[in-house]
């Protein structure tokens, strides 16, 4: 009786969470079921009907969508050279564009997190993370402006008789290079704050100079920070349109599945999927390298 | 911030020489201003008679273990102990039969292919000692090396360490704050306190003959007491309990009141309050006595030891002393 008067007096939530005492398989369930679902339905969802559009062609009288089985938007894609210079155009500028990013963020991150002082140091995380602040249209338009054959840069440049890079891949490159330094900058700064400072001064305690100590034991445990910076780098620049649309006349994949919606969403498709199987090649060459080792 | 002041040192070569204190003594900062990590704003620090201040630490014929053993984790138990040898291009037939016999020293033949993470700690410890003593150096340096690992493991550590020490006759220089592991292990002890060195002295010294309060406190049970404007410090197993009619010709005697009991398995301590004031730590030795003889809390005692054992002790730091 004594009993049955305790349970009447339980408040909603403290049997709510009696249910859940001892179920840590409903605890995750619950949690999770409406970020799970989000991403199962909106996310992958998405991306399976995307895969299928791939596969469908376009009636080139009508325009209406043929929702039948053919690998015609394929062929196309390595048959046509223009496609093939597009998708290689494109990797080549994200491939530059993540090696000039390493090139410029490494000692960023370096003098960041190791040798900086505190104040410094959030002095330039800010400074880093500011850039992100500001919307990405408004940057690349930036851009073109010091590009543009009367902006900042020709104005600079005339005077000792050189001219800008103009519209053009060049352009692309610098452009897109600025946009995602911070993706690169952070990762490498995390890496590198991550090894401890006795791992440094034990390398030099052994008899290493700074620059074996760099290269036999720093660089070699911020390598998995630096490819983790590069995915960043490298597979937005692959997926961007608007970069290559405004400080270039050059077709790059963004702009030509831009281009191909209106009126051929199936190619579309296809050609972004093009990025999807670089990006999971260049994660499987990564993994070869060892990037994902020390994680 | 000044973390040392005035340190005036000298290690003898082959020693094994401990620097003991509290935490923020000054300790590691006297240790990595030996290995070349920091350097003092002022003064010398002379290796075999050449001063070394301002040498890079890469240049310093001085290895260190590190607290942490700082082992790379992305290179195998063999390729961290033979870094050293690679680092200075010891030739490869050399590096490989160093690396093997510093490997066999540290009782770790084998192990070479593992990588740190696939050791224990008393392992990681290991090889770290052996990644160091592989180089040869002048002097070892032992930052709390023996701190992360448990009480067995530690003692056993300690007395590989110390026959290590003589195997390869390298002078070491330990720093630890705990004082057991001090007296266990050295040939001379520097206490430190605030940045300054109380005592230099050997283990027995030390113990025996503490020169102020910080180190009969740091080094044992204080129990300093003052009488007649004289203070002086006894240690608890010098400390005899006198019985009922028993002689005590040649002893110092205070009468007290057993204050305390604790029962530790080979020793009980006994805390008395002494009637002329002050508290005295003793122990004795359970030697399976009849039952009753034995003080018991709140028993009227009376309490002896030998003048010789009584040490007198200036205060901790006197601060007077120090000239501005």
């Amino acid at each position: 009786m004594a009993t049955d008067a305790v349970v009447v007096k339980r408040s909603a939530g403290r049997r709510l969470a009696g249910l859940f005492n001892g179920r840590p398989r409903l605890q995750i369930g619950s949690l999770l079921a409406a970020p799970m679902a989000w991403l199962v339905i909106l996310y992958l969802g998405s991306l399976v009907a995307l895969l299928v559009t791939a596969f469908w062609t376009v009636n080139p009288l009508s325009g209406s969508v043929i929702k039948e089985f053919s690998l015609e938007n394929f062929e196309e894609l390595v048959n046509v050279p223009v496609y093939r210079e597009i998708t290689w155009r494109t990797v080549r500028t994200a491939i530059l564009v993540t090696f000039t990013d390493a090139v410029i963020a490494f000692p960023i991150a370096f003098y960041m997190a190791k040798v900086a002082g505190r104040k410094t140091k959030a002095l330039l995380v800010v400074a880093v993370l500011m850039p992100l602040w500001a919307s990405y249209l408004v940057k690349i338009i930036a851009w073109r402006a010091i590009l543009a054959e009367h902006g900042v840069l020709n104005w600079a440049l005339e005077p000792i008789g050189l001219h800008g890079p103009g519209q053009g891949v060049t352009s692309v490159w610098l452009t897109m290079s600025y946009l995602w330094l911070p993706y690169m900058i952070l990762p490498i700064f995390a890496g590198l704050e991550r090894i401890p400072d006795s791992l440094i001064a034990a390398s030099e305690d052994l008899g290493a100079h700074p620059f074996t100590t760099f290269r036999k034991v720093i660089l070699p445990l911020s390598f998995p920070a630096v490819v983790a910076g590069s995915i960043f780098t490298f597979s937005l620049t692959l997926g961007d349109y608007l970069a290559p649309k405004l400080v270039s006349n050059e077709q790059f994949i963004g702009t030509s599945i831009f281009d191909s919606i209106t009126n051929n969403q199936p190619f579309a498709a296809a050609f972004a999927l093009v990025p999807i199987v670089v990006v999971i090649a260049y994660l499987g060459v990564a993994r070869k390298l060892g990037a994902f080792e020390h994680v | 911030m000044t973390a040392v002041a005035g340190i005036d040192l000298e290690i003898h070569a082959g020693e094994f020489f401990t620097m003991l204190g509290p935490s923020g003594s000054g300790k590691t900062t006297t240790l990595r201003m030996i290995a070349g990590f920091e350097d003092p704003t002022a003064g010398t620090i002379e290796l075999a008679g050449v001063d070394v201040a301002g040498v890079p630490p890469y240049e310093r014929a001085v290895n260190t273990v590190f607290q942490d053993y700082a082992l790379f984790p992305h290179m195998t138990v063999a390729d961290n102990v033979a870094y050293g040898l690679k680092v200075a291009k010891t030739d490869r037939s050399e590096r490989a039969r160093r690396r093997d016999e510093a490997l066999a020293m540290v009782r770790l033949p084998g192990y070479g292919a593992r990588k740190p993470a696939e050791l224990s700690g008393g392992q990681r410890q290991r090889v770290a000692l052996a990644r160091a003593i592989v180089n040869r150096p002048r002097v070892l340096l032992l930052d709390e090396p023996l701190g992360a690992l448990d009480l067995k493991l530690r003692e056993q550590m300690q007395m590989e360490l110390k026959s290590i020490q003589g195997e390869v006759g390298i002078t070491f220089v330990y720093v630890t704050h705990d004082q057991d592991e001090a007296l266990t292990m050295s040939d001379r002890i520097a206490v430190f306190n605030d940045g300054r060195i109380e005592q230099v002295a050997t283990p027995e010294d030390l113990y025996e003959h503490p020169v102020n309060e910080f180190v009969a406190d740091f080094v044992g049970t204080s129990n300093v007491l003052e009488r007649d404007g004289e203070r002086f410090t006894v240690r608890p197993e010098k400390i005899e309990v006198i019985g009922p009619g028993a002689s005590t010709d040649g002893l110092v005697t205070e009468r007290g009141r057993v204050a305390q009991v604790a029962y530790a398995g080979a020793v009980t301590r006994y805390t008395v309050a002494l009637d002329a004031g002050g508290i005295l730590q003793l122990v004795r030795q359970n030697v399976g006595e009849a039952p009753g003889v034995a003080p018991t809390q709140g028993a009227e005692v009376v309490v002896g030891w030998r003048p010789q054992h009584a040490a007198a002790v200036t205060g901790a730091k006197n601060k007077e002393e120090v000239a501005p």
